[in-house]
């Protein structure tokens, strides 16, 4: 039986596809739900399986869903439930917890780029998990397409037989079939007990405008029914069970889904934070005793301030964030004040692109102008005196005596050609890494171990990697604790008085850097005052740098013939306006745009 | 006259003037001539070469300005008119009598009052001393040359025809001709322009027989020739500091020769200031003639359609040619003051202030841009080079 709620856990197979951006991961699930007569040919949409515009143009996948298809292997039908994982490093957790609900994987790499960092990284969580992993080259249909070197690259990675590792076409669907073949017949079923109380891991959760938030689990023990009460095991929440169901590509209500399954469940809650990602639902009329274990509450690592440029839009800015907190529990967000910039949020991201994605749909959803100071991390600051702070803003940093600065750090591993290696170690050592191991994965590819300080990767490690490796280089990187560091606050004063957008922490070698290209940054687009006006970084009192920006030495117009005056009292006027919407820093008067301009070019690429 | 003209509600066909609005003191009278021989690169003016007009007659052209003449008369009555001032365009482009005549005709409507200052602007390439003797004997007092620099690789940047040479003889034919007045227009900061070049003009100004210099800084008004050659990047942008060097040098050096500084841009020697300008900064009433004018009677300022052709069709349809008026509320003409009378060297009397703008005037003569004396306060010469933002920051 393929009926939801009554499918005998021997036919099911839950994998997931374990790929690098644009390797082809969706179109090869297209193709897979194109062979399964889940959608026809005229119905497909370019890559179903993405659906928020955000995700189609950036070609990623950052919410995961799950789709059942049938597939006949020697007469039998089998149910296949492909689980979609985000592929990017922000999203580590949600990944992890994708894996845990599958038992096999699918390792797909680009026949012509061979096997991508984070690739590599998910491969580990995925072995780790356990999964059965079946290797598989994409775009195979390519004129640069290598298939045999990496194969031979995939098999040394994974310890498999070169063989063993498929060659597909996403674009063609060369290869395709007998893929999911080797689901079937490689991959293993679930187990679990029918009759044990329920068991459920939540992989995703999805906030919808018209159901509220629908939940994604698979179900590991007993089944969960409708109108069933469940309750959430780590906030002991209970919620009735409105409508449970599978994705076949669209919802498909059932009765119940069983050992095994994946399947959605609504149950009208509005804020995806009731319903995280990781917890276990068990029934509230027969609770299981012990979660499936691994949950973990997001961790935002990376902070930033995000501000309206019109300060009237303060509320909506509000309401919007309140709106995406809904669909996503990882945001996390504050009000804050700032001097330079008026009323706006400290908010909290996993990562640099969760940052990005977010301010994105600010401003692409909700109609929203932003700026955004530069991302930061959090520190831990501990006092001589013995007490310790948290600071997620540069401007909370506490001033007195410091014993000692923690900065979190990552373990970062990077894949690249093996003639980018000096160019690759030399970026690392300037970015206060340290090197933990160098390893070929092949003749000329090497993989290239580092504990770096995630406030260099947040600030422009990427881009870096990218353009000294011509694009070949890539990056994955997991927490690894926190270590002290030499670091610093650099405030930038302007005549006398610290513009608070611009404080930035950093290491004591590179405050002068800092502070001189944000001076004069500032000398070029704040305009002259009506007296001189330095510019100055400091440490505490210490300035470091210093520019100037020299007084305004005429400031009339010289004619004013008698056809002048209207024109002349209407231009006061509306000088008078803007003088209104200057923002003053003490004495100061600043255009907005130009804190505007200085932050958003503030992603500078020439800090070394 | 600026080309950009204001909006503004519409104004009756018989040009009346709104209930209660009438002349408190003498008239002054503009005649705008919109007639240049070329247009020079930097000007924005309301002027126009015969090949704009569309054959338009310069006779057409003072036919309709001698029916605004009627027009003015049946609107203010007879009234004393004690300065009148021909600018332009190019009012020598008009043949001396015809100036005369407007003269005459000017005369014959309204009370020209003993002493009365009659200037016209004049470009050294279209008068001689035949001209000037002409203008002296219908009566005109005071010439205003356009002369912008003694520099010709400057005079050349501004598309200038005439020669430094032309100007300066044209200054001297004016005083042989019997004038007491004469001014030299100047232009500084002229790309290109050293200090050097600017001292060169200056000297060459007071060699002459002048008792007036006016000094502008260049701008570069938008929809300009030259406007577009600084886009093209085939001239530099007049440099800020570079005015303000400039500004303070003339100040000094007209100072030590007998000028006084008696308006931002402005200075003369003593009884030599204009003062038909000083009407429009003293918020006088005025009466705008011809293409683009603009007239201000009590508080009620109108202006005049800007092409002349149709600035002459309304005025031989017997209507007003006036496209707009507004009307100044007490804080608009309160805050006019402000910003016009601190241009003046005689200052703006402190009682014009609210309290609150009274209790910034201490800022203003602690950054050394300002002197309260007998009530009132006046600019210095740092101060005068910073009076617009000293306005802005004064004001409430």
């Amino acid at each position: 039986m393929t009926r939801p709620g009554r499918t005998d856990p021997s036919i099911i197979r839950n994998f997931c596809i374990i790929a690098h951006i644009d390797h082809g991961k969706s179109t090869l699930a297209d193709r897979m739900l194109q062979l399964t007569k889940l959608v026809d040919d005229r119905s497909m949409r370019a890559q179903y399986l993405d659906r928020m515009d955000i995700e189609r143009e950036r070609g990623i996948t950052i919410k995961s869903q799950a789709v059942r298809m049938p597939w006949d292997v020697n007469g039998e039908t089998h149910v296949l439930n492909m689980i979609d994982t985000p592929g990017h490093v922000d999203f580590t957790y949600e990944v992890s917890r994708s894996l845990q609900a599958c038992e096999g994987a699918i390792l797909l790499v680009d026949a012509a780029q061979g096997i991508e960092a984070q690739t590599l990284a998910n491969l580990y969580l995925a072995l780790a998990a356990d999964l059965t992993i079946i290797p598989v080259l994409n775009k195979i249909d390519l004129p640069g397409a290598n298939p045999e070197k990496y194969a031979a690259e995939i098999a040394g990675i994974i310890g498999c037989d070169e063989s063993e590792v498929l060659r597909v076409s996403g674009k063609t669907g060369v290869g395709v079939p007998e893929l999911l073949d080797a689901v079937v017949e490689r991959i293993p079923a679930p187990t679990g007990r029918a009759d044990a109380p329920a068991r459920a891991l939540i992989f995703d959760s999805v906030y919808d405008t018209y159901r509220g938030v629908v939940t994604y689990v698979r179900v590991v023990d007993g089944e969960l029914r409708n109108r069933d009460r469940i309750l959430m095991m780590s906030t002991t929440a209970q919620h009735e069970l409105l409508e449970v169901g599978v994705i076949s590509p669209e919802p498909v209500k059932s009765d119940a889904i069983g050992v095994g399954e994946v399947g959605y469940l609504i149950t009208g809650v509005k804020d995806v934070r009731q319903s995280r990602v990781g917890d276990t639902v068990t029934t509230a009329a027969r609770p299981a005793t012990e979660d499936l274990g691994g949950y973990q509450p997001p961790n935002p690592m990376v902070y930033a301030g995000l501000y309206p440029i019109d300060g009237d839009d303060f509320s909506e800015l509000r309401e919007a964030l309140d709106k995406l907190q809904l669909n996503d529990a990882a945001l996390t967000y504050e009000p804050e004040t700032s001097g330079a910039l008026g009323f706006g949020f400290r908010v909290g991201f996993l990562g640099l692109l969760h940052m990005e994605i977010v301010r994105e749909r600010l401003e692409r959803e909700f109609n929203l102008d932003l700026i955004s100071t530069a991302p930061n991390v959090v520190y831990r600051v501990r006092m001589e005196d013995g007490s310790e702070h948290t600071v997620t803003n540069p401007s909370e940093y506490p001033a007195g005596k410091i014993d000692e600065v923690y900065e979190p750090v990552v373990r970062a591993t990077i894949l690249a050609p093996s003639d980018y290696i000096g160019t690759i170690l030399e970026l690392c050592q300037n970015r206060r890494g340290i090197q933990l191991g160098l390893d070929y994965l092949s003749a000329d590819r090497v993989e290239i171990r580092y504990t770096l300080p995630l406030a260099e990767i947040v600030f422009d490690f990427f881009d870096q990697l990218k353009s000294r490796t011509k694009g070949y280089a890539s990056l994955d990187y997991e927490p690894d604790g926190e270590a002290a560091a030499d670091l610093v606050k650099v405030d930038i004063l302007l005549h006398g008085d610290p513009v608070d957008a611009f404080s930035a922490i950093v290491h004591r070698d590179k405050a002068y850097n800092y502070g001189l290209e944000m001076a004069s940054k500032l000398k070029e687009l704040i305009p002259r005052q009506q007296f001189e006006v330095p510019i100055q970084a400091a440490i505490g009192s210490r300035v470091i740098a210093r520019e100037t920006i020299r007084a305004m030495r005429k400031d009339v117009l010289s004619k004013c013939y008698g056809g002048d005056i209207s024109r002349k009292r209407k231009l006061l006027e509306k000088q008078k306006e803007g003088k209104k919407r200057m923002k003053m820093v003490g004495r100061v008067e600043v255009p907005q745009e130009a804190f505007v301009a200085a932050l958003s070019t503030s992603e500078p690429t020439k800090r070394d | 006259m600026p080309s950009q003209l204001p909006d503004g509600e519409p104004v009756p066909a018989d040009g009346a003037l709104p209930a209660g609005v009438r002349l408190d003191g003498p008239l002054s009278l503009y005649v705008h001539v919109p007639f240049c021989r070329t247009r020079c690169g930097y000007c924005d003016f309301n002027t126009y070469t015969p090949s704009e007009l569309g054959g338009m007659s310069t006779d057409a052209y003072l036919e309709a300005a001698l029916r605004e003449l009627d027009l003015a008369r049946r609107v203010v009555g007879g009234a004393d008119v004690s300065t009148i001032f021909f600018g332009g365009g190019t009012p020598t482009m008009l043949p001396a009598r015809q100036l005369a005549g407007f003269l005459e005709a000017i005369a014959d409507r309204f009370h020209l009052v003993d002493g009365a200052e009659v200037t016209t602007e004049a470009n050294p390439d279209s008068v001689d001393a035949d001209y000037f003797r002409t203008l002296r004997s219908a009566g005109f007092t005071r010439i205003s040359l356009g002369f912008q620099s003694a520099v010709p690789h400057v005079l050349d940047v501004l598309e200038r025809t005439h020669t430094p040479d032309r100007g300066l003889h044209a200054a001297r034919w004016a005083a042989d001709a019997g004038f007491e007045h004469v001014s030299l227009d100047l232009i500084y900061g002229t790309p290109g322009e050293s200090l050097a070049d600017w001292q060169r003009s200056l000297d060459a100004v007071t060699s002459t027989p002048v008792d007036h210099v006016s000094a502008y800084s260049l701008i570069v008004e938008p929809g300009t020739r030259l406007a577009m050659q600084v886009r093209r990047g085939l001239v530099g942008m007049p440099d800020e500091d570079d005015l303000a060097d400039k500004y303070l040098v003339a100040d000094e050096f007209l100072a030590a020769q007998g000028f006084a500084n008696y308006e931002v841009s402005n200075w003369a020697r003593p009884g030599g200031e204009c003062r038909h300008n000083l009407a429009y900064w003293r918020g006088g009433d005025w009466w705008g003639i011809g293409p683009g004018a603009h007239s201000h009677v009590d508080g009620v300022r109108f202006w005049n359609r800007k092409h002349p052709a149709a600035y002459a069709e309304r005025i031989l349809a017997g209507e007003s040619p006036a496209q707009g008026r507004e009307r100044l509320t007490p804080e608009d003409r309160r805050v006019e003051r402000v910003l016009l009378e601190l241009r003046l060297a005689e200052g703006l009397p402190l009682d014009v202030l609210t309290e609150s703008e009274r209790a910034r005037v201490p800022d203003v003569a602690a950054a050394g841009w300002g002197l309260v004396r007998d009530g009132r306060l006046t600019l210095t010469q740092a101060g005068r080079l910073m009076a617009d933002g000293i306005v802005r920051d004064l004001l409430d």
